[in-house]
């Protein structure tokens, strides 16, 4: 099937999966919150057999969810995730969503209900091109923030810095995290040269 | 949707089990009959087979049309069809008449054989669990080991899960349709006026109104529009006819003024014409006491325990009778057993009955899961 193929290939091109699925142990289970078409999903169960279930609120998304043959549950995150159970995940992930939830603190804390860990990824706001952007006088835009400042979902953007004290603050302990540039990751500086960043975290004990 | 092909002319089928059916009211029928249809062809391994279960008033005429009779098109010929949400091109469609019904398979407008006479109000108390043992002995019959998919709206719905709870190896998918897992106390009242309707007729004659050689007209006309009123919703029926006079100015009486009055009056008249009283009486009464969690404390989650199938649960926003929180429901009870479960929640204007029509993303979605089904 061309679709299939088309999917396929376009996973392998994209490193945000592999960092993801890197986080994540083989035959675990699954939340992808705001799962888009499923692909990330699909990825993981082809790459990591893991048992996965998506929540999706656009209708495009969630067809797209069914022809991938992915779990899908159509509802909006920012209502809560009342139709999962205490600790029912291994993995909770929020992937390049965290920044357009209103209700940021509550779904953070409803990650850490439902699942033992959490992974988020999310644009760094801190990265050295966006700040860039903004000393010339303009809002950023980029491959991860492609929206113009008067059509962008983004509401909640943050740097590395802001997250991880956002966590310290929320009871997050952060177990591992991981900061990307396309391909390649970043030790030196990640909160200039760092474009994405993802991590791991679990509710403090 | 509607320029795909149907599936054309269609026969109706009968079949007569003669082992006795133990029903879960005690009572038993020493043999019954079930009058089925099919459509598409059933493939090699039998692994094709998708039994539709219907609802409240339908039948087994789900989809094409008969020779004599082209204008009775089957209740769900936009769904069923080749190349349609369920194609007869992959899948065998099986649809079947519950018993207790009033379209040929036995039912209390049949004769029993020990009085010679209609069964009528003594014809016995049917459940969904009662039809889907009577579904299995059909499926038996037909060499059906495993259904690829059972496929319902509402009640429908409701056999659909009850399979997946009494016969989980016998069906690998389950598509639940505007449905819930039990009745709210509204919707139990609801039927209970219903019912009220028709046994307070004084042509019920406690359900022996064919030895008076009359029906409870009127008490099955109310029943109707009273159902009628919720299937649809407040903004459909505002759209359709809004306060539309038949004709103006207003006329000071109790005849038919609204355009609305005139809707629920003609589909009153047009239901009591073709339905048996005692059917519906059944049919509401099935729909009441279902509650598979009953047994589990009322614990869905426990319930669900015996369930092995992929689901696909969809609801429709403005649907009050079966509203998206029931489905919610039963999305949380398959997630809690770690189930295959995809849901949707249908933007539609119009109410419970949505899942009768043709909506473009409702159908989409339905067309993409039973592609993904591997026959």
């Amino acid at each position: 099937m061309a679709t299939t193929t088309s999917i396929i290939s376009s996973n392998i091109a994209r490193p945000d999966f592999a960092a993801i699925a890197n986080l994540v142990k083989t035959g675990s289970k699954v939340l992808d919150l705001g799962c888009g078409d499923g692909s990330l999903l699909r990825y993981l169960r082809d790459t990591k057999d893991i048992h996965g279930y998506g929540v999706e609120i656009n209708d495009e998304n969630v067809q797209a969810c069914f022809k991938n043959g992915i779990n899908v549950i159509q509802n909006d995150l920012e209502s809560g995730l009342s139709s999962f159970g205490s600790g029912s995940f291994d993995y909770v992930i929020l992937s390049q969503t965290l920044q357009a939830m209103r209700h940021t603190e509550d779904l953070i804390k409803e990650m850490m209900r439902v699942s033992k860990e959490g992974i988020v990824s999310f644009p760094n706001f801190g990265y050295w091109k966006n700040r860039l952007q903004i000393l010339s006088g303009y809002m950023p835009v980029s491959e991860f923030l492609p929206y113009q400042w008067f059509d962008t979902p983004n509401i909640h953007l943050c740097t590395l810095g802001d997250f991880e004290r956002f966590c310290l603050q929320h009871g997050a302990n952060i177990l591992e995290r991981r900061i990307m540039n396309g391909n390649h990751q970043v030790s030196f500086a990640p909160n200039l040269f760092g474009a994405l960043a993802f991590y791991r975290f679990e509710q403090q004990k | 949707m509607q320029d795909l092909a149907s599936v054309g002319i269609v026969t109706s089928q009968k079949v007569k089990f003669d082992n006795p059916l133990h029903l879960k009211s005690g009572a038993i029928l020493d043999s019954y009959e079930l009058v089925y249809e099919t459509y598409g062809e059933l493939n090699e391994d039998k692994s094709n087979a998708v039994l539709v279960c219907h609802a409240l008033s339908s039948n087994h005429h789900v989809a094409g049309y008969y020779a004599d009779d082209t204008k009775n098109i089957g209740w769900w010929d936009n769904m069923i069809g080749p190349g349609k949400a369920i194609d007869t091109g992959k899948f065998f469609v099986v649809a079947v008449n519950n018993l207790g019904g009033c379209h040929g398979s036995t039912g209390p407008t049949s004769i029993n054989t020990e009085t010679g006479k209609p069964y009528g109000a003594d014809f016995p108390m049917v459940t969904v669990q009662d039809w889907t043992v009577t579904q299995v002995e059909l499926a038996d019959y037909l060499g059906i080991k495993q259904f690829a998919a059972i496929a319902g709206g509402s009640l429908g719905g409701m056999q659909a899960l009850q399979w997946t709870l009494d016969f989980p190896d016998r069906v690998r998918h389950a598509l639940v349709i505007a449905a819930a897992a039990k009745l709210t106390a509204q919707n139990i009242a609801f039927n209970d006026v219903a019912r009220q309707a028709i046994i307070t007729d004084p042509d019920f004659y406690g359900g022996d109104y064919h030895s008076h050689n009359t029906v409870p007209m009127r008490g099955l006309r109310l029943a109707r529009m009273l159902g009628h009123i919720t299937y649809l919703s407040d903004h459909s029926m505002a759209e359709k006819f809004g306060r539309e006079l038949r004709n103006g100015p207003l006329g000071f009486g109790f005849d038919v003024e609204f355009e609305i009055e005139s809707y629920l009056r003609y589909q009153g008249d047009k239901f009591a014409d073709q339905f048996d009283a005692n059917t519906y009486l059944l049919m509401t009464k099935a729909l009441d006491y279902f509650d598979p969690a009953h047994d589990f404390n009322g614990n869905l989650r426990e319930a669900f325990s015996a369930a092995k199938s992929d689901f696909l649960v969809l609801s429709f926003t403005t649907d009050w009778r079966f509203s998206p929180e029931r489905s919610h429901a039963i999305v949380k009870a398959l997630l809690d057993n770690e189930l295959n479960v995809s849901y949707a929640e249908i933007t539609s204007s119009y109410g419970h009955d949505s899942f009768l029509m043709g909506d473009r993303y409702y159908h989409e979605l339905v067309k993409a899961y039973m592609n993904n089904i591997i026959v």
